[in-house]
């Protein structure tokens, strides 16, 4: 008789860089799909390109997972530093599995001959997929799902034969611990389920957009995004480019805009910084354009592949002179799709610079998702053919004014980042100036109201305290809410985080207590949402080692405010 | 010859009196016109300084973007519309210094347009220090010793990066120039000119008398498909050599993208295909 069923399952699989952990994480989850399960998998690894210690953890669960948990209840160590590396993370409970090869017989470590069973089907290499059909042995399954799985990564052929052999001898060599961690599988979903992480979200939502141009320089963890692009670039139509610095991508990408193209940055915070004056630039000119700014620990190099909500304030401030911006911050893939493809509508209706603020857990992090919805009609930008007597500055509803493009119309299109005249022709005259300036300056008004996105609350209307988190943070806070339910306490989750939703307001105003969550050292949103509003934050919960607030993490935090 | 009046009349030019900026402008107004290029279709794009403030002169599309940054926009235009005539200027400073990474990966991409350096071997605007192009020697207020870096020579790092076509001239030589510059429209690919000007504010070295005295026409038989003699000439000093010191046929970039594989629409005429897009979110997931 098998075990009594679990709620959930978190295997961490541990090892070095070229082992191809990743494509097990992949192969498990589109295993538990096919076996009718929820999962999440979040990658960890160091920044290289060979050795090292890195990570795979999955959550699998008859409930949708959505955030990262500590809890590990069966870990697969590739090598000996990933014992090292991952032991601190293990309890009692913890199954360890390992090869004898590399651990000899130890009571701690379950004995499971990767190397050997993996050679005797064609290689090495195959040993992934022992593991594979190990694990799902572990859960009581049947090969079923895992060979759905492998038929799925691996296609039809003699590849596809031995990862299967592999598989079933590990499945078999998991004769013995059958079931251990039961977790039934169920009737797959009716309708579609996509596994998708964030980078191929923003990929997705940026096709969704209209997307028609990618200029960008290769930097972690942005670089996912522009690979996804590339591979659709014949498909899709777009122009795909690998500038020779930051500076030339979002040069390339205000020029691309200025011809009628759709254009997209994708960058790190470094290139983000070099981005400085081209957003300045994108001010000046009323350009609309959409930045993808993923978010690693800085300063300066910091940890290249670890994750942290540290780049709000240079998304908020970066270039000289004052002109509106939005900032938009997706907490999950769905919200990922939905904010890069509205981050387009936005840049395009207000004409100014739109950033979507991601981090490398978000981006990395894969997990089961409905198809994304699309929208009903593919999206149009707003160009106008121009009239000989065309002014590309001319007044319009808030400060906006019709956006002509080369080549489509009677008039000239002239752009200025000096300061000009409605017709773009550069001026020093003082009222000009003055008017200018409002101008630009008004189309805040639209970004904070019709084309905003308004927060969302997870929780009780009837709320005291108020926890307010945005981005990535904001599933863990959700889970952990559950967890351990304050009483009269809800989350607010903010994906509009510049300029502030006009919508924001009245939930500020019900509540007594504030405390705000970041992935940060010194509060980056606390201190906007202070200097915005004038807001009292009472507390700040932040977490800054590289890693990303963990369900437990917020748990814990939540059990030490409810004994305050 | 077309009607369009390409340079703007009545405008307030910020150039000095006598400056060879003057020059261009009416070289190039001049050209456009010979060519009958249709304003409609033809962008000028430039960064900042003296010369880059040409095309607010001009009856024409511009995009007055950022010192150092007009070939990355200009690159970027004729990629997302192939049908535009492009033409990136401005001065030595902002090509050669500030610009100086994007000239060289401008090079190496060919997109096909056209890129005009005002050469003054001088800083204009921000009142005479030395360009990248001042020759060794040369007092400046900040250089008060005297320019102690070799003078950038583009037309060397051109041909050996091999750029398309790679030419000099001097605005005092007009006719000259118009020809030239009229090839460099007209050429496939990326083309370079390089035009020597004086700047009769702050380089009181390198005038109207020294240019005719230290320039020279490339010799006759000079064979503008042989890189090693366009390097070779590139290289001379003494004097500088005028005309199309190389030229070549090779692959355009907007051309080999995949984008146009199967399309030629210019990119603002294209809307997403949503059936497409849901077989792309199933082959991802």
């Amino acid at each position: 008789m098998l075990p009594a069923p679990s709620s959930e399952v978190n295997v961490v699989l541990g090892g070095e860089a070229g082992h191809g952990l990743q494509t097990v994480g992949l192969v498990l989850a589109r295993a538990a799909v096919a076996g009718g399960l929820h999962v999440m998998v979040v990658n960890e690894f160091m920044s290289r390109i060979r050795g090292g210690s890195n990570s795979t953890c999955l959550r699998i669960s008859p409930q949708p997972v959505r955030a990262f948990s500590d809890r590990v209840d069966c870990c697969v160590l590739f090598d000996r530093d990933a014992l090292d590396r991952l032991s601190g993370r293990c309890t009692a409970a913890t199954l360890l599995v390992g090869d004898p090869e590399v651990f000899g017989q130890r009571p701690d470590i379950q004995p499971l001959p990767l190397r050997e069973l993996g050679v005797r089907a064609g290689g090495a290499l195959l040993a992934n997929s022992v593991v594979c059909g190990f694990l799902v042995r572990l859960l009581g399954w049947e090969m079923t799902p895992l060979a759905a799985a492998l038929h799925r990564t691996f296609g039809e052929g003699d590849i596809l034969a031995q990862n299967l052999e592999a598989a079933r001898s590990g499945w078999e060599a998991g004769a013995a611990d059958h079931g251990r961690f039961a977790l039934p599988t169920r009737p797959a979903p009716t309708g579609q389920r996509l596994l998708l992480d964030g980078s191929q979200s923003v990929a997705l939502g940026a096709l969704a957009g209209g997307c028609t141009f990618v200029s960008s320089y290769p930097m972690s963890p942005a670089t996912g995004v522009l690979i996804h692009l590339a591979k659709q670039a014949e498909a899709h139509g777009l122009v795909v480019e690998q500038a020779e610095d930051e500076i030339s991508a979002v040069n390339m990408g205000l020029g691309a805009w200025y011809a009628g193209a759709q254009a997209l940055v994708t960058t790190s915070g470094g290139g983000f910084d070099l981005m400085a004056e081209g957003m300045s630039l994108c001010g000046a000119i009323e350009s609309p354009l959409v930045v993808h700014l993923a978010q690693r620990p800085g300063p300066g190099t910091g940890l290249p592949t670890r994750t942290e909500q540290g780049d709000l304030e240079i998304a908020r401030y970066a270039g000289h002179g004052e002109f509106p911006r939005a900032i938009l911050a997706p907490g999950s893939p769905e919200e990922a799709f939905a904010c890069t493809a509205h981050a387009f509508a936005m840049a395009d209706a207000s004409q100014s610079p739109v950033i979507v603020l991601t981090d490398q857990y978000l981006l990395d992090s894969l997990c089961d998702l409905d198809p994304l919805p699309l929208p009903a009609a593919p999206p149009t930008a707003r160009i106008v053919a121009t009239a000989p007597d065309y002014r590309r500055y001319a007044p319009g509803p808030d400060g906006i004014s019709p956006r002509g493009i080369p080549g489509h119309g009677a008039g000239l299109v002239c752009a200025d980042s000096d300061e000009h005249d409605e017709e773009g022709r550069i001026t020093e005259e003082f009222e000009v100036r003055t008017a200018m300036v409002d101008k630009r300056l008004a189309k805040y008004r639209p970004l904070r109201e019709e084309l905003a996105l308004p927060p969302r609350l997870h929780g009780p209307a009837d709320y005291r305290r108020l926890l307010i988190a945005w981005g990535s943070t904001g599933p863990a806070i959700v889970e952990a809410l559950a967890r351990v339910p304050l009483e009269r306490t809800a989350l607010l989750h903010c994906v509009q985080v510049y300029p502030l939703p006009a919508s924001l307001d009245q939930y500020l105003r019900g509540a007594e207590r504030i405390i705000v969550i970041e992935n940060n050292a010194t509060g980056q949103f606390a201190r906007l949402l202070r200097g915005e509003t004038g807001c009292v934050i009472a507390d700040q919960w932040l977490k800054y080692n590289g890693l990303p607030f963990s369900v437990e993490d917020i748990a814990a935090l939540l059990r030490k405010e409810e004994q305050r | 010859m077309s009607a369009h009046s390409w340079i703007r009349r009545g405008c307030d030019v910020a150039w000095c009196p006598g400056c060879g900026n003057h020059g261009i402008l009416k070289l190039v107004g001049e050209t456009l016109a010979e060519l009958a290029l249709d304003p409609q279709r033809t962008v000028l794009v430039s960064g900042i300084g003296q010369a880059a403030k040409l095309p607010q002169y001009c009856n024409a599309h511009y995009f007055n973007g950022l010192h150092g940054r007009a070939l990355p926009p200009a690159t970027a235009i004729k990629a997302s519309n192939p049908g535009l005539t492009v033409i990136a200027e401005s001065g030595d400073g902002d090509m050669y210094g500030e610009g100086g990474n994007h000239f060289l990966h401008c090079i190496r991409r060919n997109p096909d347009l056209t890129n005009i350096v005002h050469n003054n071997m001088v800083y204009g605007l921000t009142k005479g220090q030395a360009s990248p192009t001042s020759q060794r020697g040369f007092v400046t207020p900040l250089q008060v010793g005297g320019v102690i870096l070799e003078p950038f020579n583009p037309l060397a790092v051109a041909i050996a990066l091999g750029a398309s076509f790679v030419a000099r001239v001097y605005v005092g030589q007009a006719e000259h120039a118009r020809t030239v510059l009229r090839a460099a429209i007209r050429h496939h690919g990326y083309a370079l000119v390089d035009v020597l000007q004086p700047c009769v504010t702050f380089n009181k070295h390198n005038t109207y008398p020294w240019f005719a005295a230290h320039t020279a026409p490339l010799p006759e038989d000079h064979d503008p498909t042989d890189r090693i003699q366009a390097f070779a000439r590139a290289c001379e000093e003494e004097p500088l050599r005028l005309g199309i010191f190389y030229r070549q046929e090779k692959p355009v970039f907007e051309e080999q993208l995949a984008a146009y594989a199967g399309d030629r629409r210019p990119l603002y005429e294209r809307r997403v295909d949503l059936a497409k897009l849901a077989e792309t979110m199933d082959a991802m997931g």
